[in-house]
């Protein structure tokens, strides 16, 4: 069984009289990477401050091993975080910042120099010690700031949208990078993106934020494969969002035609909404198929065409390999596990 | 016709500047280096003419400020003996570095108070700031004077002149320490109190480095301005006290080169400080490089 580090108990925050977090309930385990997905303004930079000590909940609890800590105040945490911009001391060398925690703990000389250059060689700056920090590269600095936050050996590691700054194969390498830092130091990393990509490619568990509320929490295959309503399916990969009635276990219609699932649970007859991954759907010969309609474009886009088909009642998108040339009448088909059947979301 | 290209390339001229001959140009920078430099010169002549003849006539001998009798020291050693001005150097200097010392660290919790408040009220505390800084002198130091005689808690003296100076001097410490600590990066004070800095330390530790320049700055031009002020010394002063602007005062109503020696005094301290001032920070800086390469070379 994993332990929970760090449990939020119906948090909110208000902000005047604005409500940014709605009641949030989350647990944090030992060792996991934990990303918090969302649009901007969703709210997740706040849990992230709330857990760092930054903000002070307006109500809920914020459990850290078990005991109340929403009023400990940051500096007796047992937390760091890598902030956005990084927020480099400027006048300190890259030795001198990685230091800064272990100074203001009065540690011994020799073991400061120590775990610095152990720190500095597990990020990649051997060799950088005596350089100023502001005549790094974006990617340099970055490694730095993870270096200054894990070199005091907290518990958890708040990361609020570390990789932002730094250009598309920088990202991708950085990306791979924290994951074998978080696996070599084995501690708790809570991160922050708005990029779903990011997110799905790094954690264990993705929670995924809209407006102040959680929508989902699983892993990243889950929240791709099962998202729970519009939104997460929406945000999460391109989709094809669909109203429907279920009309019984592993039988939902839609567009006046009947189709079989895999879902179950759901009231007979419920409105439901349907998604289908365009890279689920496979395009064939119009007799073949239930759906039938037109392709009306196709884009070029690297591994994949993507191709839109226009259907008497709607607009499908549909990823493939080959080739369909506009004006063509298809059909689509797609196997029943391919149906992802959700509640449908008030507005 | 080389030489034409070579200097069309080197001076990125205009097209009517093209047709000028390269001899002519030649002639043309010559005159207008030989015009800058009269100018620098005479603005220089001008500026420092009245100090060197002031630095000079302390050394004459007689009495007179126009005619040189010869050189002695006679001057100096009248200023070493006049108590009134010894008195009013010490009073000086004192109330200079005691009203800089509580103007800079009011002004520059001030300063940073006012980053965290609100706008409305950050741009009006800091218009209301600008007010001292514009208004005349005399009517700083008329309004200080009735202030200070209708209170009637400070008898009037040092206490008044001191913090008469460090009224005038707070607006400067704030304006010149404020711009930096707008410019900090807000998370910064966070990533210190991350890292197990109390709020006190972050203080110390990292928001003070980062706004060192503006507070040296601060400190520089409440000394400056402390130290040189005549006109709110003069009127909330009593009981005798006086500081050297009011002594000088006092005594060009007849002709006496004990001031001369003492503005010579003057200038030297000044002339030492800005060395000083401009130098460490260049000396500091070739130490750190050469510590560096020394430390390259032994790896």
């Amino acid at each position: 069984m994993r332990n929970k580090i760090v449990e939020l108990k119906n948090v909110t925050k208000n902000f005047g009289n604005q409500q940014v977090l709605k009641g949030i309930d989350l647990n944090i385990y030992e060792n996991e990477f934990l990303t918090l997905l969302g649009p901007s303004g969703c709210g997740k930079t706040t849990i992230l401050r709330i857990i760092a000590g930054f903000e002070e909940p307006s109500g809920g609890q914020v459990l850290f091993n078990g005991i109340e800590f929403s009023k400990v105040p940051p500096y007796k945490r047992e937390v760091n975080t890598v902030f956005q911009k990084y927020a480099l001391f400027p006048f300190l060398n890259v030795e001198e910042n990685v230091a800064f925690g272990l100074n203001l703990k009065k540690t011994e000389k020799g073991v400061v120099g120590e775990k610095v250059s152990r720190m500095l060689k597990l990020v990649g700056l051997e060799g950088f010690e005596k350089r100023d920090v502001d005549r790094l590269s974006g990617g340099q600095q970055q490694r730095v700031a993870i270096a200054r936050a894990l070199v005091n050996e907290p518990k958890v590691l708040l990361l609020d949208e570390p990789l932002g700054a730094l250009d598309a194969k920088l990202r991708k390498e950085m990306q791979v990078e924290l994951k074998k830092i978080q696996k070599e130091v084995g501690i708790t990393f809570i991160f922050v993106t708005h990029d779903q990509e990011e997110a799905l490619s790094m954690s264990d568990t993705v929670v995924v934020m809209n407006q102040g509320t959680i929508q989902q929490i699983g892993t990243p295959v889950d929240i791709y494969n099962e998202p729970e309503n519009r939104f997460v399916a929406d945000f999460i990969g391109e989709s094809n969002i669909i109203d429907g009635q279920m009309l019984r276990d592993c039988l939902v219609r839609f567009d006046g035609m009947d189709f079989e699932c895999v879902d179950k649970g759901f009231k007979d007859n419920e409105e439901v909404e349907v998604v289908l991954r365009p890279e689920d759907l496979v395009i064939v010969k119009p007799q073949e198929a239930q759906i039938r309609g037109r392709v009306t474009s196709v884009v070029f886009k690297g591994v994949h065409y993507e191709i839109l088909i226009e259907t008497e009642t709607r607009e499908y998108k549909v990823h493939t390999t080959q080739f369909f040339e506009t004006g063509l009448s298809v059909g689509i088909i797609f196997d029943k596990d391919d149906v992802h059947v959700m509640y449908k979301m008030d507005y | 016709m080389k030489k034409h290209i070579e200097l069309t390339e080197n001076d990125n001229v205009n097209e009517d500047n093209l047709k000028v001959s390269g001899k002519r140009k030649d002639k043309n920078m010559k005159s207008k280096k030989l015009g800058s430099i009269l100018y620098i010169g005479l603005v220089f002549f001008f500026l420092y003419l009245p100090i060197f003849v002031t630095m000079i006539f302390s050394f004459n001998s007689s009495k007179s400020l126009t005619r040189w009798d010869g050189f002695s020291l006679r001057w100096y050693e009248r200023l070493w003996t006049d108590r009134d001005i010894i008195a009013a150097v010490w009073v000086s200097v004192s109330i200079a570095l005691l009203a800089t010392v509580v103007s800079t660290i009011l002004g520059t919790i001030t300063a940073i108070g006012l980053s965290k408040c609100r706008k409305v009220l950050k741009e009006w505390i800091l218009n209301v700031n600008n007010i001292p800084v514009l208004n005349p002198d005399i009517v700083t130091a008329i309004g200080l004077m009735i202030l200070f005689s209708s209170i009637g808690f400070f008898e009037k003296g040092y206490m008044t002149m001191l913090f008469a100076h460090i009224i005038f001097c707070t607006p400067y410490v704030i304006t010149s320490v404020y711009p930096k600590v707008r410019a900090l990066d807000v998370n910064l004070a966070n990533a210190a109190m991350d890292l197990g800095a109390t709020p006190f330390q972050a203080l110390t530790k990292v928001i003070f480095p980062m706004i060192k320049p503006g507070i040296f700055a601060g400190i520089l031009l409440s000394f400056t301005m402390s130290f040189d002020d005549f006109v709110v010394s003069y009127f909330v002063t009593g009981n005798g006290v006086s500081n050297i602007s009011i002594v000088v005062y006092n005594m060009t109503k007849r002709t006496n080169p004990t001031i001369n020696a003492l503005s010579t005094l003057v200038i030297i301290v000044i002339v030492i400080t800005m060395l000083i001032v401009n130098l460490v920070p260049m000396l500091a800086k070739r130490q750190d490089k050469t510590n560096m390469k020394n430390e390259r070379n032994t790896k």
